[in-house]
């Protein structure tokens, strides 16, 4: 086929999930010429899997993302129809913010923000391959029209649609998510150029109609009463919110699905792909769990305009007919009536480990990789890396350092720290406990966190951080506030014992007060005619940074440890195979993840503690030397 | 320049009058201050600029930059002596590692170096890594560029030999206990994980109740298994050692010799009974407590007989036994039966009365009682062989208590049986042991407070942060990392998932 030149840009996204969205825009907003390929535009930002964004570690990436210009925020708050704050019973590090999103509406509302901005262009077409020069460096992109794109940067974000497969019980077909084409030629192009390329799967559950099920045998799930926004832009969002519901299999169920065990393409050995852990198929679960009675289904909205309901804890690579036969032993789901069938997807993806962390690749100059191309699973995590991947794209044209965000930063420092230094086995999913700072990675201080590094790249626009500087400016006027008003017993008393907490002997100042735990801000009013009348994000910041003053010391103070080898840099190109007194096995691990920092290279299965020793002692031969 | 304080004994092992412990770091004064008080008698008003007044409530002791002062190691906690030394100051960067450097000379004992190293952790300082002062040293230039390599080399050799040496004492049921401990804080946090990250899961709650009594059945695990370890039994409490013999063997005068010899305290234990009397003597900084027990001899006579029965108790509990032989006698029927009962247990055996003739040396000939091979004549050397026959194990040790001739060589018995006599060999293991002492109670110093967050109904997001130090304090023991750990634990064990 001939081939031809359709233009030049200075950055070509492939993909535009998630991943992709974040990072053309992010490119673009960088002032970088943009082209973002889709293999349909109606796969923009779509939502494959569950109609939710958030949840614990999701959430905190989703402020992040915000605090930093992105926009996965912005757009949920605009398309949410349920939202809940979880955790709350627990501490402020592990609150996490979950939303029911309209699936079409989230769709539609991104699509409208990436045609609008400037200096991007969204485009429906196939990428087949990328042109690399001779060095390595990224040259074009060519589409399965035969049209090429000229670009000094890429930006791969291809999800499950590269080189997919659909199974359905003994069903196989060459598939993207959702019926969509997958991208095969790109695949057998990667692989034919060198890359390391794994298989992982995931799967997702049918598709009811909600005119189907029977409510009234489920249990109700409501969204909070006053929703909290995602975005630090914005304030209330109050609005009409939508029901989930809650119902469970039983022995019946079980039944069904155990007898039909060998009709199952997980069990029938079809599936070669590597699935996660966290989000098993029902078959799965029945397996490594036998013991158990019950599996909890919750019933989920698709969207404001459609019938479609989302199964949450169903995903399945059994047959329509086993599904339709254990969906119906279930309390409320009787009379269901499957509109799409559940499925598993099985796709190809790179060893993170192969990239930097910038998530550019090795080599390959000027080759960005975001989201499931990296073995990650979420939305989240992939808006993230997109996120990151876009600003390092555009931070390599204009040839500056590269933005990296380290553990003690963010969560999206510790998700691309893990892959690209630890690597994974399964789609990785982040959780709170993958942070060890978690007490200072909250999401109520993303803001405080990350939006001054957005502003110095480029990406926080002046709206945002006028709003960012006007916050920070009245939290820390609030918190000098409560530091200085004093009550007297005879005040505070009533409160504390209405609490149950023990009553004052001295006169107090109302940040004392807060620190006690039965004491919430809000409850302070009681004791406090003077507040100010401040914003949830405001107000949040000031009772979590008070209460909680003496752990979050206490985890600054590890994090300064931790920086000290983190600020530890290790030149690029140090050869560790004829380095002395490493062992072997960490000769090797070095020289293939060729880590950043002394922090980095800590962290590396296989380097012990005596072989960062050597490392510190020949770095600083060398220094001294030079 | 470090952010850390380490300490670590320096001193090469092997016979030596003094031994040298210190600490590098920001912290090193602050360390020495809590550790050391320097005998205010004998300082001039230069050296000392607190004045008079007992140590602590007067001011702060200010050593001038390396200058040697007098003093004591002294338990901050309870005000126990460990040991008299000098110690000295040297502010970096004009010291070693370039740091602030403290130094304390103590005798030359093991047990002085553990126990003062001991206090060092327990007021401010980590335990150093092998070569870590060293490193230190040539990081903060204090070391020429030719040396470089030496460091390297050193690195890499020690902590090879040091990671034997952690296997070697792993072995055995502390590892175990500790591995089960670690297992169960493992559990521990695999739980607040799951209720953490997975809200909306049908899983059990973690109450604040169960946490709480979780939390204190573990650490109540680390308190017994600190509690047990001989070595930080016995730095604690002191060695229980019996005296026996026959009558008139000379373990009365063996006692006193013990006690004059010894220029610490005698204290007299109350409770004890007229037939076992019971003394502590600090010997070289192990605490001993010795039992002078009257004969175990069978007696017909009942009032004899219930001191024996006594005498017979102390033998059983006493973790060191102290059985002394007339060298000037032949052995008896007597101290045979004895020598059999002391079998399999830790014994060192004194022939006393080194002073008069031995048995068989002018051609005397020991008669070798209660023996059917009896009437074949033994000299002197064979009196050892007699006893490294039935004691195969049995350290012997030739004294007179009368001249206290072989008592130097007695003590050393003594001591080489506490540290295990390895210990002497090895500097890395005696490191380690301090170190893994140290880890169990920062373990348990984190769960304490886990428990009183917990309690206090705090945030379990706080309170996992000190489970988790508790949990990564046991890994160094074991030298397992945490990575990953809880989080494979919880996908094993829930069901969790869309």
């Amino acid at each position: 086929m001939e081939k031809y030149t359709l233009g030049k840009y200075d950055v070509v996204v492939i993909g535009a999930g998630h991943a992709g969205c974040e990072a053309a825009l992010a490119c673009a907003r960088m002032g970088k010429e943009t082209l973002l390929l889709s293999i349909n535009l109606e796969a923009v930002a779509n939502m494959f899997c569950n109609p939710a964004v958030g949840g614990t570690g999701k959430g905190h990436l989703v402020r992040e993302i915000d605090a930093l210009g992105g926009e996965m925020g912005l757009n949920i708050d605009k398309t949410f129809i349920q939202s809940r704050m979880l955790n709350v019973s627990k501490g402020p590090a592990v609150h996490s913010l979950r939303a029911q999103a309209d699936k079409r509406r989230y769709h539609e509302e991104m699509k409208k923000v990436l045609e609008n901005q400037e200096h991007l262009l969204l485009k429906q077409g196939e990428a087949v391959d990328i042109d690399f020069a001779g060095d390595g460096s990224v040259r074009g992109v060519l589409l399965r029209t035969g049209a090429y794109y000229e670009c000094r940067a890429a930006v791969i974000a291809t999800g499950t649609f590269l080189g997919g497969k659909i199974f359905i019980g003994e069903s196989v077909v060459e598939s993207g998510p959702n019926g969509l084409s997958p991208s095969t030629i790109l695949a057998e192009a990667l692989k034919n150029k060198g890359f390391n390329m794994r298989r992982f799967k995931t799967g997702t559950p049918a598709r009811c109609l909600a005119s189907s099920l029977d409510f009234s045998k489920m249990q109700v799930q409501e969204g909070d009463p006053h929703p909290v926004p995602f975005s630090f832009l914005n304030d209330n969002i109050d609005k009409e919110q939508a029901k989930c519901w809650l119902t469970y299999t039983n022995e019946e169920t079980h039944k069904i699905i155990r007898a039909n065990f060998g009709r199952s393409a997980l069990f029938g050995g079809q599936i070669e792909g590597v699935g996660p852990r966290y989000c098993p198929s029902i078959e799965s679960k029945l397996d490594r769990f036998p013991d158990k009675e019950r599996h909890q289904l919750f019933v989920e909205p698709e969207g404001l305009s459609t019938q479609e309901m989302y199964l949450q804890g169903m995903s399945t690579s059994l047959p329509e007919d086993v599904q339709q036969q254990f969906y119906e032993t279930i309390p409320g789901l009787e009379n269901i009536r499957l509109v799409r069938a559940a499925y598993a997807i099985e796709y190809d993806c790179i060893d993170p480990m192969d990239l930097k962390l910038s998530l550019e690749h090795r080599e390959h100059p000027g080759f960005f990789c975001a989201g499931q191309f990296n073995g990650s699973s979420g939305y989240e995590e992939a808006a993230a890396q997109g996120l990151i991947a876009g600003i390092n794209a555009a931070l390599y044209l204009d040839g500056k350092e590269p933005f990296v965000l380290d553990r003690s930063e963010a969560y999206i420092g510790v998700l691309i720290d893990d892959l690209v230094t630890k690597g994974t086995n399964e789609p990785y999913r982040m959780m709170t406990s993958r942070a060890e700072y978690r007490l200072i990675l909250r999401q109520d201080n993303a803001d405080l966190r990350l939006t001054e590094k957005g502003r110095a790249v480029g990406l926080v626009s002046d709206e945002r951080w006028e709003r960012f500087l006007a916050d920070k400016k009245a939290m820390e006027e609030e918190v000098q506030r409560l530091e200085n008003t004093t009550v007297t017993p005879s005040e505070a008393n009533p409160l504390i014992e209405s609490l149950g907490g023990t009553p004052l002997d001295n006169r107090v100042s109302l940040s004392e007060l807060l620190r006690r735990p039965e004491i919430t801000y809000d409850a302070l009013a009681a004791v406090d005619p003077e507040r100010p009348a401040l914003s949830y994000h405001v107000r949040t910041k000031v009772e979590v940074s008070l209460k909680y003053r003496g752990y979050i010391d206490k985890q600054l103070a590890q994090i300064e440890k931790f920086k000290k080898l983190e600020g530890q840099t290790i030149p690029e190109g140090i050869d560790y195979m004829s380095m002395e007194g490493l062992r072997n096995e960490a000769r090797e691990k070095l020289t293939d993840i060729r880590p950043v920092s002394v922090g980095q290279a800590s962290r590396i299965s296989g380097v012990s503690p005596a072989d960062i020793n050597v490392l510190l002692v020949q770095l600083e031969r060398m220094r001294r030397k030079h | 320049m470090s952010e850390t304080t380490i300490a670590a004994i320096s001193t090469a092992y092997g016979e030596a009058g003094i031994g040298i412990v210190r600490t590098s770091g920001p912290d090193s004064l602050s360390v020495l201050r809590k550790v050391f008080v320097p005998n205010r008698a004998g300082a001039t008003a230069g050296q000392l600029q607190t004045g008079a007044g007992s140590a602590g409530d007067a001011g702060v002791w200010t050593p001038q930059p390396r200058h040697m002062y007098y003093g004591r190691i002294v338990d901050p906690k309870d005000g126990s002596v460990a040991d008299e030394c000098l110690a000295v100051f040297m502010p970096g960067p004009q010291s070693y590692t370039g740091e602030d450097v403290a130094e304390v000379q103590c005798h030359g004992s093991v047990i002085s170096y553990k126990k003062i190293l001991a206090l060092m952790l327990e007021n401010g300082a980590q335990p150093a890594e092998p070569g870590e002062f060293t490193k230190r040293a040539f990081i903060n230039g204090r070391m020429d560029l030719a040396q470089a390599e030496a460091v390297i080399d050193l690195i890499k050799a020690r902590s090879a030999r040091s990671f034997d040496c952690a296997v070697g004492q792993l072995e055995g049921s502390l590892s175990q206990k500790i591995r089960s401990v670690r297992a169960e804080l493992l559990d521990l946090l695999t739980e607040l994980a799951v209720n953490m990250d997975y809200p909306d899961e049908d899983i059990e709650e973690l109450t604040y109740n169960r946490l709480g009594n979780r939390i204190s059945l573990i650490n109540d695990e680390l308190i017994k298994l600190k509690d047990s370890s001989a070595e930080g039994r016995i730095l604690r409490e002191g060695l229980l050692a019996a005296i026996v013999g026959k009558p008139n063997v000379g373990k009365s005068s063996l006692m006193n010799v013990l006690l004059r010899e010894d220029r610490s305290i005698v204290t007299d234990v109350p409770g004890t009974t007229r037939d076992t009397i019971e003394e502590q003597i600090s010997l070289r900084g192990i605490t001993i407590r010795f039992v002078d027990t009257a004969g175990i001899r069978s007696s017909a006579d009942k009032v004899e007989s219930i001191g024996i029965e006594r005498s017979k108790d102390a033998f059983n509990r006493a973790e060191l036994l102290l059985l002394v032989l007339d060298s000037s006698e032949a052995i008896s029927a007597e101290d045979l039966e004895l020598m059999e009962m002391a079998k399999d247990r830790p014994v060192i055996v004194i022939l006393n009365k080194d002073d008069l003739p031995a048995a068989g040396s002018h051609g005397k000939t020991i008669e070798a009682s209660g023996g059917s091979d009896g009437g074949n004549g033994l000299s002197e050397g064979m009196i050892e062989d007699e006893i490294r026959r039935i004691l195969p194990g049995a350290r012997m040790v030739r004294l007179s208590a009368k001249t206290g001739e072989g008592l130097l060589q007695l003590e050393d018995s003594i001591e080489e049986y506490v540290t295990g006599g390895r210990v002497r060999r090895e500097e890395d293991v005696l490191v380690t042991n301090v170190r893994h002492i140290a880890l169990i109670e920062k373990a348990i110093e984190e769960l304490s407070e886990a428990g009183r967050m917990t309690r206090a109904a705090e945030a379990m997001d706080f309170i996992e942060v000190n489970v988790r130090a508790a949990f990564d304090a046991l890994g160094e023991i074991t030298g397992e990392t945490a990575s990953g750990e809880v989080i494979e634990e919880v996908f094993r064990r829930f069901c969790l998932g869309k």
